[in-house]
């Protein structure tokens, strides 16, 4: 225990901590740009310097331990003067275009100058010349506003353990881009977005689908459905001042049908329906003999990841499209079918908290008949601007339910929000086919949770599964590591590419505040303890789907509209 | 598979990322460039991502990534030189070339190197070409070399 003073009062801390670290649990705020929670410090952008007594200069207090008997001014004028002018040298090469920014209203540098009270352009120098790219589905780089903070690296590398970019040249000259300073298209980048949801300024963002969606919209010729996932019902809110994990499905339906889709369909309904054809092969392949373990597919930069940097585990991914694929295809088919209306008419959306999706939703091998399973994605935030920019708000909108078919769902289609949901959900439904009885309790605790790699045992009828679940790829990798070592125990292994799964995923509200990140998991938590139907197989519509169209699981026409195929990538790596 | 490099890497069997510059150096004195593929290699051998390697490689003026042209023209810019005005000369070459340090021009004819200092401050301002060093350079001094080289160039591809 060590004893120091900050600002006149007396605190106590661990020794070790940083000073930041300490600050913050206090609720004393100062300012960063640099930090992330659970990283290594880089100490790159000064702004949480402090004044230390006795030390000559201020000290980063993201980088510097506490010692016994410090006495610290966090807002001494030295300190604010310093955090002041380094604000001012960044704006001074940084584009004054904050009114046509994406990110305005919601950047750390604007709030910082505001909070600094930067009132003057006291640097005058020749601004930097960089080109955007835009060559990604997912992602737009525009280096200009980049402040070389460096969160989007790291996340890359220490997160993702994807490393697509790097910093490159040096001094006026640095920049952050991949390698040989490529597009992100040809790049290793594998377009989570998590680099999007680091980056305290508009230098990264999403590759917007909004006037797509808008032009779909007001085409009278176009019916216009979309889909929302499932873990965008308890985020949405956020982008509205509600409180982070809020479920707001029934204000999101209403305000979605005021935008003037045709349809509002459920995600988690296609969850359900890709645990059925998911849930059949893995009990096919622990019958048959493998390949094990079966590795998920539902979430697209992790598919990308496979194909790049574990090609010869290609053959263990499910060949099962993902949720949104799946709903896409059978809205393009069997719901056009049932309701006479032609498929190429049909102008399929959907929302989601990813970036990579839209990437995934561009895929060739992820269309039929030369028509697209979904035509625009839109993130989570790129929804929560469509809703404003008609003037609606989510707080004053009384709910409506979904459309029908694909609006009913089971619980355990929701968790396919959260890390370790999809396993869960799978294990329900793999229960009851290799049983034919339910779960006693269909939660297994040891899969909950926001940690990087989760890993349980269940027995069901006698067989013993090896279950593993990993989130964020760095954490991927060690499990794939171990399979490629030999590990032979494990059956089934669920990897969502963002940590915590899609309730942290790159599409999703900006949020600094990992408490929101909790908020949104306990809240698909809340929903799985509350709901009437926990279980994929016993949702209605999903029964009524394999009745009137599909067949069975893994059916002939399954085969053809619900599952898919991966290729092998050559990227630089 | 590049046979050249290979055989450079299979003398640091073993190493770690600590060997990257010496390891970017040889592949360089070699291939005269680090091309695509050697990054690659070098990537796989020492289990370092393309985007770091290129990271650490444009943070040092001495890589390139592009094969040199057939003349290579290294331009002083250590102080003398600078004092007498090789910033012009510089920016006469990228102009007439209309390529920047570190590239060549698309007929592989010329390539520029910026170099801190070659040590002959009495001739500045002073660039090389292929080692040969032309003294007091002028921006019209420039134009009249480079039509030099290229009537040469012509001659020796023509016969």
């Amino acid at each position: 225990m060590v004893k120091l003073s900050v600002n006149n009062r007396n605190i106590e801390a661990k020794s070790g901590d940083t000073i930041l670290s300490v600050l913050k649990r206090n609720g004393i705020k100062v300012p960063t740009l640099c930090h992330l929670e659970g990283l290594f410090p880089s100490g790159a952008c000064r702004m949480c310097v402090v004044e230390v007594e006795g030390l000559p200069g201020l000290v980063p207090s993201c980088a510097y331990p506490v010692q016994d008997g410090m006495r610290i001014q966090t807002h001494s004028p030295r300190a604010v003067r310093a955090r002041k002018t380094i604000v001012e040298l960044l704006l001074a090469d940084h584009p004054d275009d904050c009114l046509y920014c994406v990110r305005n209203g919601d950047c750390d540098l604007q709030n910082l100058a505001e909070e600094l009270g930067v009132r003057q352009r006291r640097y005058a120098g020749k601004k930097s010349m960089h080109q955007i790219d835009s060559s990604s589905p997912s992602l737009i780089r525009d280096p200009a506003k980049c402040i070389l903070c460096g969160k989007c690296v790291r996340v890359c590398e220490e997160i993702q353990g994807v490393s697509a970019i790097d910093f490159i040249g040096r001094g006026s000259r640095a920049r952050v881009g991949p390698a040989f300073d490529e597009g992100l298209n040809v790049s290793s980048c594998i377009n989570c977005g998590q680099c999007v949801t680091v980056c305290p300024t508009g230098a990264l963002r999403e590759q917007s689908a909004l006037k797509d969606v808008i032009d779909a919209l007001n085409d009278p010729g176009k019916f216009v459905v979309v889909q929302h996932a499932p873990s965008v019902s308890v985020t949405l809110g956020e982008e509205f001042g509600i409180k982070p994990g809020t479920d707001m499905i029934g204000a999101m339906t209403t305000a979605l049908r005021r935008l003037g889709f045709d349809r509002v369909f459920d995600t988690s309904f296609s969850a359900d329906l890709t645990i059925m054809e998911e849930g059949s092969e893995l009990v096919k392949r622990i019958r048959e003999g493998g390949p094990l373990p079966l590795l998920t597919s539902c979430s697209p930069g992790w598919i990308k990841f496979v194909e790049q940097f574990y090609p010869e585990l290609i053959g263990h991914v499910s060949s099962c499209k993902s949720p949104q694929q799946m709903l896409g295809a059978i809205a393009k088919s069997y719901f056009a079918e049932r309701e006479g209306i032609d498929p190429a008419r049909m102008y399929s959306v959907s929302i989601m908290p990813c970036t990579a999706k839209k990437f995934e939703a561009e895929r060739p091998e992820l269309s039929s008949g030369g028509l697209a399973d979904v035509d625009a994605v839109l993130t989570t935030r790129e929804a929560a601007r469509l809703i404003r920019m008609r003037g609606l708000d989510l707080n004053s909108l009384p709910p409506e339910p979904a459309d029908t078919p694909f609006g009913e769902r089971s619980s355990a289609g929701k968790l396919f929000g959260v890390s370790g949901g999809v396993m869960e959900a799978a294990a329900r439904s793999a229960h009851y086919l290799l049983t034919g009885e339910e779960m006693a309790d269909p939660v297994i605790k040891s899969l909950r949770g926001l940690d990087g790699i989760k890993e349980a045992t269940i027995t069901i009828g006698g067989l013993e599964l090896g279950l593993a679940v990993a989130s964020g790829l760095a954490n991927a990798r060690k499990l794939l590591d171990q399979i490629r070592a030999g590990r032979k125990d494990l059956h089934f292994m669920e990897v969502m590419t963002c940590p915590g799964g899609c309730i942290a995923g790159g599409g999703q509200p900006v949020s600094s505040d990992p408490n929101a990140i909790r908020a949104r998991m306990k809240s698909l938590y809340a929903i799985d303890t509350g709901a009437a139907n926990r279980v994929s197989h016993r949702n209605k519509q999903i029964q009524k789907i394999y009745e009137e169209f599909l067949g069975e699981p893994l059916g002939e026409r399954s085969h053809k509209l619900l599952h898919t195929r991966y290729v092998t990538r050559d990227v630089m790596i | 598979m590049n046979p050249s490099v290979q055989t450079i890497l299979d003398k640091y069997v073993g190493e770690g990322r600590d060997s990257l510059i010496p390891l970017l150096q040889e592949v360089q004195d070699r291939e005269g460039y680090l091309s695509r593929d050697a990054l690659k290699l070098i990537g796989r051998h020492l289990n370092l991502p393309a985007s770091k390697i290129y990271g650490v490689a444009t943070f040092y003026n001495q890589f390139r990534f592009e094969a040199v042209g057939r003349y290579h023209i290294q331009v002083c810019r250590g102080t003398a030189c600078h004092v007498k005005g090789s910033a012009k000369v510089l920016e006469t070459l990228t102009r007439e070339l209309k390529i920047r340090p570190g590239q060549t021009t698309r007929d592989g004819l010329f390539s520029i190197e910026v170099v801190a200092c070659i040590g002959a401050c009495g001739l500045a301002p002073v660039i090389a070409v292929n080692g040969e060093f032309h003294a007091g350079v002028t921006p019209e001094k420039i134009k009249e070399i480079l039509r030099t080289y290229r009537k040469q160039g012509a001659e020796a591809i023509h016969g």
